[in-house]
């Protein structure tokens, strides 16, 4: 039996904690000196063939006026092509695929039962009018403007990235100067500049407190998610989470080294209460190992099943809306089975860079890999019955072993002091002696 | 193109039987031993150190299973095909090299598909063949025609800026070991990507850090020390080899950042080989170079 122990809530609050500093795909800039919270960011991307469905959400927590973003897109968007989607929607799929900590219990091996009862838990895991000749002269084209939901939004076109500053700055934007030869590239590629700002008369009709997620629509063979201008102002690594959703099987970065979280581990069964910190500390370690050069998978599944189901499943309308757009299109009336086998594979990547160690955009490719792969860490309940046979008493022998290898094992994956992790497992009930010798 | 027509099998009964008969006295498998001057040992051994290293430190997406599917499936065709073509000379060097190369690039998830490409790869060579030389480098035709296929991908960014480095100076000492007219080839080809890779960054106004990053492909030095610079499937005049090299190299930087293909440059060579033939047409030259005789 498999019983879900509901820490869904953790899920956010990992992310802000596996994150030190975080910006948005492009980058936010504010009009005055106000402090911006950007603390994580979280993408998900739909891709099919060369349709690419990408909607970006963030913690931004600042006053509503201040916000600003700007991305690089590699078409022009039309209206029709942006759509402001739900917080929770993105939420959801971020807590669905989580690293998790699932618990055992260990039964009385004398009384030859086998109820083996497995726990799973989730966890944590409007732009003012200017005169177009000074558009001209600057080489900056507007190409589109639209209203959508909360946002005043503009599809720029630039022929050079001075003037793109220039209008950005006069416009009110604050603009790093360290971005102008950032944006002297996106112009060069081709590159047009998705732009929004809050439109404070839309938001306070529509009556919502945070801001909701952007999602926008193109086809391209680029498939990528733009990470420069975000390192441009950036204050240390940031932290990145892309969940992507295709319809064929795993995608990994092609420019960066993509690499397996560690999974499958046992650790000490006092992390229950503290996973969202383990989690954070293996995430750090791992990044420590490995000098920050990779984007680490942590779960890669078809969106159909899950074992364990760190939140509850995502009926297949929401994945639509959260843009996978092959399963069907809720505004056509097609009808869409609600759940059940589907071709749609989740890939969740968790990145943290910065400019020095990730000069590049990330750039992905699908794989045909269907192999389901998870974050998936572990705590045994030791039995504490009696023990009335000798089959319980080697289980009791065997047990101290157990306990050191758990300690063990969350030393090396975290980096934390052994006498610590001693402590804390005395202070659960299970005492381990730590050999001072052995670091 | 094929070179040799199938016999009836009874004739290719007696001919393996004869064969087997006499194997020893025909030095059938004198060419291992033919001494370690031979380039070819050192290719086989920076590219197994690598696998290894890729495999235990760098967590290659390839299991050992994999691994000795790809390596049992080519030396068995290797074999097989020997006899067939009537081969007195079992070689098992190139088809070792194939196959650890192919080990090092392609990813699928059922063995059967890695299987595949491995007889796909050494078929290639014995079935495929134009003016006495195979057209397509074994482990580039495997590779294109499982990345066409869907069911098989590469994964161009996993190595680590390290191993890229070590692996650079062992591909390069390959080189020098190697005769002059594998290097041509490579150097022209590598010469003219990175050129084009920094040229690029010049253009976008972006810092040097993009295309040093964009170089440090393990893909990229298994493909210009391994693929591109098979002297069988290279033009045999040598300004036509660098002009290949040239063209490839064109062909990829196109099709990688342009057109936006991750695997540009498997591509570029596959497409580019069947011109092969055209070339050596066009400018035709007593062929020089053999490896030690019969080799395929």
């Amino acid at each position: 039996m498999r019983i879900p122990i509901g820490l869904a809530a953790l899920a956010a609050s990992v992310l802000a904690a596996a994150s030190q500093a975080s910006a948005f795909c492009g980058f936010y800039v504010a009009k005055a000196d106000a402090k911006l919270f950007n603390r994580s960011s979280k993408v998900v991307v739909a891709r099919k063939d060369r349709r690419t469905v990408i909607t970006m959400a963030s913690d931004y927590e600042g006053d509503p006026k201040e916000f600003a973003l700007v991305v690089p897109v590699p078409t022009v968007v039309t209206r029709e092509q942006i759509r402001i989607t739900d917080n929770h929607l993105i939420d959801h799929l971020d807590a669905y695929t989580a690293p998790r900590l699932v618990e055992y219990f260990d039964h009385d091996l004398c009384a030859y039962q086998n109820r083996i009862t497995l726990a799973g838990s989730s966890l944590p895991a409007s732009l003012a009018a200017v005169p177009a000749d000074r558009e001209a002269a600057l080489g900056v084209k507007i190409e589109a403007q639209y209203t959508v939901g909360e946002y005043d939004i503009v599809i720029l076109s630039a022929s050079q990235s001075d003037g793109l500053s220039t209008w950005l700055t006069e416009e009110g934007y604050r603009i790093p100067s360290a971005a102008a030869p950032v944006l002297g590239s996106y112009i060069k590629q081709g590159m047009k500049f998705f732009v929004a700002k809050v439109n404070l008369q839309e938001k306070s009709r529509l009556g919502f407190q945070y801001l909701r997620p952007i999602q926008v629509a193109y086809d391209t063979h680029k498939f990528m998610v733009p990470i420069r201008l975000g390192t441009v102002n950036a204050d240390g690594p940031q932290d990145m989470v892309v969940l992507m959703l295709t319809a064929n099987g795993r995608v990994e970065a092609t420019n960066y080294r993509t690499q397996r979280i560690p999974t499958d581990v046992d650790l000490p069964v006092f992390t229950r209460t503290e996973f969202a910190k383990v989690y954070k500390a293996l995430f750090d370690t791992q990044i420590k190992q490995d000098g920050m050069t990779a984007v680490y998978l942590e779960y890669a599944w078809n969106m159909a099943w899950c074992d364990p189901c760190a939140a509850d499943p995502i009926p297949n309308d929401k994945l639509v809306e959260l843009g996978a757009f092959w399963l069907g299109n809720t505004s056509t009336g097609r009808s869409i089975r609600s759940f059940g086998p589907l071709n749609v594979f989740v890939t969740r990547l968790h990145v943290r860079y910065d400019g020095k160690k990730f000069p590049e955009d990330l750039m992905f490719q699908e794989t045909a890999d269907t192999a389901s792969f998870q974050g998936r860490y572990v705590i045994r309940h030791p039995y504490k019955g009696p023990i009335t046979c000798p089959l319980g008493e080697d289980y009791q022998k065997l047990l101290v072993p157990r306990l050191v290898q758990e300690a063990q094992t969350l030393a090396r994956l975290t980096g934390w002091e052994p006498r610590a992790i001693a402590e804390s497992m005395r202070n659960a009930g299970q005492p381990i002696s730590v050999d001072p010798a052995r670091p | 193109m094929a070179q040799w027509s199938t016999e009836p099998a009874g004739a290719l009964v007696r001919s393996a039987q004869a064969f087997a008969r006499n194997a020893r006295r025909e030095q059938f498998w004198r060419s291992p031993l033919i001494g370690f001057r031979d380039p070819r040992y050192w290719q086989i051994l920076s590219l197994a150190v690598l696998l290894a290293f890729g495999l235990c430190a760098l967590g290659f997406d390839q299991s050992p299973v994999s691994v000795a599917a790809i390596l049992c499936c080519a030396l068995m065709v290797q074999w097989i095909c020997c006899k067939a073509a009537r081969l007195l000379h079992y070689d098992p060097l190139s088809a070792l090299i194939s196959a650890l190369s192919l080990c090092l690039l392609l990813r699928a998830e059922q063995l059967w598909v890695l299987a595949a490409a491995s007889v796909l790869a050494i078929a290639s060579k014995f079935l495929i063949r134009c003016n006495g030389k195979h057209v397509f480098n074994p482990t580039n035709f495997a590779i294109g025609v499982m990345l066409l296929s869907g069911m098989a991908w590469i994964s161009p960014a996993q190595w680590g800026s390290r191993t890229w480095l070590a692996f650079l100076l062992s591909g390069l000492a390959s080189l020098v070991l190697s005769r002059a007219k594998r290097a041509g080839v490579a150097l022209a080809f590598l010469a003219t990507f990175v050129g084009i890779l920094f040229a690029r960054a010049l253009y976008l106004g972006d810092p040097w850090a993009i295309p040093i990053k964009q170089m440090q492909s393990g893909a990229l030095l298994v493909f210009a020390f391994f693929m591109i610079s098979d002297p069988k499937t290279t033009p045999n005049q040598r300004g036509m080899r660098i002009a290949f090299g040239v063209m490839v190299a064109v062909l990829a930087a196109y099709l990688q950042y342009v057109a936006y293909l991750p695997q540009g440059l498997m591509y570029a060579l596959f497409f580019a080989s069947p011109i092969v033939p055209l070339l050596d047409h066009l400018c035709a030259v007593p062929r020089r170079y053999q490896w030690s005789k019969p080799t395929v």
